[in-house]
């Protein structure tokens, strides 16, 4: 069950080394042999690669406000996740200093009945010098039902 | 391999990217690469006391492809935005075919742009999988 005073929370920043190793593998991971990741000491990172905040928020604590929302390992699901660049998306070699936080909690009536609870959590990633060079916008979504297989 | 904004028209879109069968060991390695790793995508028993008659794919991994798709197009360096929405599971032993379409191409803040639309698709019973949007620039 959704709590919703999770609305607002902020995690602690927390860092993380865009590393060339790590760029290699995860674009072999989603089948890319795009020279632009495997060329040179500063190969841009694959467009989902800062999803690997998962290696860095765990070194900090509270750094991942989406623990405060209890969505329902059963009845959640990742319904949705943007990244958006203000030009040209980190290179191997940059630190980014990212945050997160609860951004909205929102109800809507499900199509076969059943109220539906989604969540969006918005992390922030930014340079050495301050400045915002992306953005995630993850969302959430707790069924009402467990979710069965659709097809 | 660089892309000319003149031939970007709909229609001019590469083929879609065929993906699979799917493995175990893909989604292993995608775990591994993210760090999630959430035990339904590998742990055999843990994903049929869930319910599920094996493990499901990580979601993020065909939207990782699926992106894959639009940056051999039109290179990574060059993406300012990517959304997916998950619209079915997919599942070891599915063929995924991710591709899409140029939605609008259009001058903005003196870059030219161009927004796709995306889709992953089941090869057989042809669910959508995964439904999709993003933008790059296109340099001179």
């Amino acid at each position: 069950m959704i709590d919703k005073s999770a609305l607002g929370a902020v995690g602690a920043p927390f860092e993380l080394d865009v590393e060339r190793g790590k760029v290699h593998e995860f674009a072999r991971a989603t089948a890319s042999s795009h020279p632009a990741h495997f060329t040179g000491d500063h190969p841009v990172i694959p467009p989902t690669f800062l999803t690997t905040t998962f290696f860095w928020e765990q070194l900090v604590a509270d750094s991942n406000p989406w623990h405060r929302v209890k969505m329902s390992p059963e009845r959640g699901m990742h319904a949705e996740q943007e990244y958006v660049f203000h030009g040209p998306p980190p290179r191997a070699g940059t630190r980014l200093t990212c945050q997160s936080r609860i951004a909205e909690i929102y109800d809507k009536q499900g199509r076969r009945g059943g109220t539906l609870t989604f969540v969006v959590m918005v992390t922030e990633f930014r340079d050495a010098s301050g400045k915002l060079v992306a953005e995630a916008r993850m969302t959430g979504v707790e069924t009402a039902q467990a979710p069965t297989e659709s097809s | 391999m660089s892309v000319r904004w003149e031939e970007l028209a709909p229609g001019s879109e590469p083929i879609p990217l065929m993906l699979g069968p799917l493995t175990r060991t893909d989604f292993v390695r995608y775990q591994g690469a993210s760090g999630d790793m959430q035990p339904i995508h590998h742990d055999e028993p843990f994903a049929r006391a869930a319910g599920y008659q094996a493990p499901l794919a990580v979601g993020m991994y065909h939207a990782g492809v699926l992106n894959t798709w639009a940056t051999n197009w039109l290179g990574p360096e060059n993406v300012r935005r990517t959304r997916v929405r998950w619209k079915a599971q997919a599942w070891p032993g599915d063929v995924l075919e991710c591709g899409g379409t140029i939605a609008r191409k259009y001058e903005e803040n003196g870059e030219r742009r161009v927004d796709l639309e995306l889709v992953c698709r089941r090869r057989g019973d042809g669910q959508t999988v995964i439904e999709g949007w993003m933008t790059f620039v296109v340099p001179a």
